[in-house]
């Protein structure tokens, strides 16, 4: 009893001792870092209050409207409907007759601007392959806006908006940017206002192949998931220190612009698009994420994902795939005709992507593939259901889908008027609308987009 | 229910050998040779050839009769330039690649022939998809000269060679320049050379002896296997001053009589005419121009020397400097140009998706509806994967389409082929029908349904 009231008395001077040195300072309240250093400076090009009439409509979100009208104005999509809709005075109407009015294609997978054409060395910008842990660099800074892949895209492929990743050489890639595509000096210009980040994570055989060759780790698929998981511990200690900061100040953290990415996602601010191809390594990734407490966005290529489809659908979680691309690597080999119907099949958000800049351009045909791939072997799929594949999920993985993707009243006016029914090979985009304003007209050669590259080249403004 | 159907059509004509003769009969039938589709056509095969096809061909007495109504029939796709059969796995798929020989001596003395393996995956889902025959290239190496390409068939037997040793590989333009050494100089230099050493092998040739072979075959000893280099003796002198293996060059002896084809991979404008140049100082040559991106540019000219091409078919970026001019409408260009033009797969994933030809074919439809782009009618669409490769390779009356002694290579498709929601009911080479299950419908099969049964997915096939 004695003992212990002295220690009391004891520790009561010491502690009394130490305030008298240093007296309780008023903590540095805590600085604020910009998470948007680099932001858009898109504005919507101007356009005319248009009105389609006559034409199918495939809203995105699986609606289908024979007859429609889709009314366009201020940037945005003013009515989406039947014959009846109200035509606003002095509108420019198109007639739609035997046409297809859909939302824009989204691309959720392109190197466009990073892997630009021409492909020289000096251009070959998308995978920083210095070490498997890059995620300080951010695919925006690599984007070359002049590259022509861009309007190839736009005037072929009806794509008005997509991602930009890096590469899959890294377990982390770095940060994704989102774009509109339309022309513009800077990528600043084209960055998608208010489009959420990406972070590019790769498993498989690229990571262990880039470093394994190099007798680095990781040089197999489980020191893929030992580092990963070792860079994720980090993150979680990097965002702890800052949480902690950012609630009480004081003397402010060292930053780390890698961190600074890993502990967004841990703060669901950043999305995970995670390159994987097998059935059996997409599972583990769900459970790397589930011990680090992120959620896996999308997993991009997904050759497999026909296998767990059950798995993704109970997680939330898209697959992005190609229509048949198989075998270029072992992770391919098991590729088949049917995976992204038999995704959608499972209730998971199944997306057509490309990785392409020639894909990006038939997005439209490789749904159609996979489309009728799965009526053949008995799934009930209509057309209008497919194009959710090409807008609407490409938008939920965006983190875009509240802005566009479908065809809905208020949402931006990123639209296209294809020719044809655009699951068949002879259609092609006759007009594209971004926000409203109309940047590629078949009919008028001045509405097509010419880089600076191109100028002063063999086959300058030519149809391409 | 369609494959209730399929089934029941696999009973009727499930004999091995065409011995017999089947009538496919009510199909739009589309000839290959660019003319349009026939409404309600019949195709007679007899003894695994075409005997008649069109409008009004009587079903002969006998003949098993295949119901096609409401389907198409096509002759089957011969894809114009590919490396199918030599690679299984592209990327670091240790042993399955035969297309290139990166660490080995030879250039124009390489053979494709036994490289190819009719049990490939890539052979089954391509034939699955319709393809029936394939042009096969390998690549270059270390030489300009990347060998001897074979048209193959893909049919579902281990004989899978139609013509081996049918012509010589070459590379010119940005990756020959590379492999020369660094730039089109040296390619050329390179190329002229290799023809001098083959032409001198034949000046330093001992006389074969005249007892047997005819006099003509003494003085222009004709290589039938280049690599069989016996045909100059054991002894043969060759100056020391030469950069080819006596292989190599012995391989090109064919190419400058004019015996075998020279397939040349140019894509630039400028490089396409300095091949057409060639033709000056070799007469004899029998060239093909492959790639051909800027070939619109001088489309005239190709036209004029007669050269036929075999263009890749939806290129439009300008994906390396000698591709700035590359457009979609290149293909209808050359052809109103007066061209003779095939599509082929140059560097385009060409070792496993042949199947797109037929939609890029579709494309070049899809072009003749936006105003100011140069497209094809439907036919000389379908006749540039069908006829049109085959007729470059001097094959126009064997393969390629359903004119009578052709090969009855023919497939029975669910709606037009040029549309890629169309797809192979059934497939016919040599008048034989093909398996159409591969590993990919296996797959399908095992993981449609994903509930749990009381055995794991290995145990389901």
């Amino acid at each position: 009893m004695k003992l212990r009231g002295w220690g009391s008395v004891l520790v009561v001077a010491l502690l009394s001792a130490c305030a008298q040195l240093a007296p309780p300072e008023k903590k540095a309240a805590p600085i604020r870092i910009n998470q948007d250093p680099y932001p858009s400076t898109y504005h919507r090009y101007p356009g005319a209050l248009t009105v389609i009439r006559g034409a199918t409509v495939f809203d995105g979100e699986g609606g289908k409207i024979e007859g429609g009208t889709v009314v366009l104005a201020d940037g945005v999509i003013q009515a989406v409907g039947g014959a009846d809709t109200p035509i606003p005075a002095g509108a420019y109407q198109i007639d739609g007759t035997g046409k297809y009015v859909t939302p824009g294609i989204i691309d959720v997978h392109s190197h466009l601007g990073d892997y630009p054409s021409p492909g020289t060395q000096s251009h070959s910008d998308g995978n920083e392959a210095t070490g498997p842990v890059r995620a300080e660099v951010w695919a925006e800074h690599s984007v070359w806006p002049q590259d022509p892949g861009f309007s190839r895209a736009l005037i072929n492929g009806g794509v008005t908006a997509l991602q930009v990743l890096p590469g899959s050489a890294n377990l982390f890639g770095g940060r994704s940017v989102t774009l509109k595509n339309v022309p513009a000096r800077t990528v600043q210009g084209m960055k998608f206002p208010g489009a959420p980040y990406g972070l590019k994570m790769a498993c498989g055989e690229n990571p262990k192949r880039v470093y394994g060759s190099k007798s680095q780790m990781p040089q197999t698929r489980m020191g893929n998931i030992a580092l990963t998981r070792a860079t994720w511990i980090k993150a979680q200690a990097y965002k702890r220190k800052w949480d902690k900061y950012n609630r009480d100040g004081g003397a402010m953290p060292e930053r780390d612009i890698a961190m600074d990415t890993l502990a967004g996602v841990l703060a669901g601010q950043i999305i995970i698009h995670n390159h994987c191809y097998r059935a059996d390594e997409m599972a583990i990734m769900l459970d790397v994420a589930k011990e680090f407490g992120y959620k896996v966005g999308t997993f991009h290529h997904a050759v497999e994902a026909y296998k767990i489809a059950d798995l993704l659908a109970a997680n939330g979680t898209c697959a992005a795939m190609w229509a048949d691309w198989w075998g270029f690597k072992m992770e391919a080999y098991d590729g088949i005709k049917e995976n992204i119907p038999l995704v959608d099949k499972a209730g998971a958000c199944a997306i057509v992507h490309s990785d392409d800049s020639n894909g990006i351009q038939r997005l439209n045909q490789e749904a159609a593939k996979a489309l009728a791939d799965g009526r053949r072997m008995g799934l009930n799929l209509s057309d209008e259901h497919a194009w959710i594949w090409l807008s609407f999920n490409p938008a939920k993985a965006l983190g875009i889908a509240d802005k566009t993707g479908s065809l809905k009243a208020g949402k931006m006016a990123d639209v296209v008027l294809w020719n044809a029914n655009p699951f068949s090979t002879y259609a092609r985009p006759e007009r594209v609308w971004i926000d409203g304003a109309l940047m590629y007209f078949s009919g008028n050669p001045r509405l097509r987009p010419v880089s600076d590259f191109e100028l002063g080249q063999p086959g300058e403004g030519d149809v391409k | 229910m369609i494959r209730a159907a399929m089934a029941a059509l696999l009973i009727a004509v499930a004999s091995p050998v065409g011995a017999q003769t089947i009538a496919i009969t009510g199909g739009t039938v589309a000839l290959g040779d660019g003319s349009d589709p026939i409404a309600g056509g019949t195709v007679v095969i007899r003894n695994g050839r075409i005997a008649a096809a069109g409008a009004n061909v009587p079903v002969p007495a006998g003949a098993q009769v295949i119901d096609a109504r409401g389907k198409w029939v096509t002759p089957g796709i011969v894809a114009g330039f590919s490396r199918l059969g030599l690679t299984e796995v592209d990327l670091s798929g240790d042993g399955t690649t035969d297309d290139q020989a990166s660490g080995g001596p030879f250039g124009a003395a390489i053979d494709v022939a036994p490289a190819v393996n009719p049990n490939n995956s890539t052979i089954a889902i391509n034939r699955a998809d319709g393809i029936t025959r394939a042009v096969v290239a390998p690549n270059t190496a270390k030489s300009i000269f990347a060998g001897q390409g074979a048209v193959i068939d893909l049919g579902a037997d281990m004989e899978p060679i139609t013509r081996a040793r049918l012509f010589q590989f070459v590379e010119f333009g940005e990756s020959g320049a590379a492999t020369a050494g660094g730039s089109r100089a040296s390619a050329y230099v390179l190329f002229r050379n290799a023809l001098k050493e083959a032409s001198e092998l034949r000046r330093y040739a001992p006389s074969i002896s005249s007892t047997r072979g005819a006099p003509d075959a003494v003085d222009r000893p004709i290589v039938r296997n280049p690599n069989e280099s016996r045909e100059y003796g054991p002894d043969a002198q060759r100056s020391e001053d030469v950069l080819l293996t006596r292989f190599d060059a012995a391989a090109l002896v064919p190419v400058l009589q004019g015996r075998q084809h020279l397939l040349i991979h140019v894509e630039r404008a400028r490089d396409i005419l300095n091949v057409i140049g060639l033709k000056r100082d070799y007469p004899a040559l029998k060239l093909v121009i492959v790639g051909a991106s800027e070939g619109w540019l001088v489309a005239d000219k190709i036209a004029a020397s007669g050269i036929p091409v075999i263009a890749s078919a939806v290129n439009d970026l300008p994906s390396s400097f000698e591709q700035l001019a590359a457009t979609q409408s290149n293909v209808g260009r050359m052809r109103s140009a007066g061209v003779d033009v095939a599509i082929g797969m140059i560097d385009d994933n060409d070792t496993r998706y042949l199947f797109n030809e037929r939609q890029y074919a579709g494309n070049l439809v899809a072009l003749t509806n936006v105003p100011g782009a140069s497209g094809l009618r439907w036919g000389e669409a379908l006749a540039m994967i069908t006829s049109r490769p085959a007729e470059v390779l001097g094959l126009g009356r064997e393969i390629g389409s359903l004119a009578p002694g052709r090969r009855a290579d023919v497939v029975i498709w669910s709606d037009d082929p040029l549309q890629v929601s169309s797809n192979a009911d059934m497939v016919l080479i040599d008048g034989v029908q093909q398996p159409m299950d591969t590993r990919q419908t296996k797959l399908r099969d095992r993981y449609k349904d994903l509930s749990r049964d009381v055995l794991p997915e290995a145990y389901r096939r």
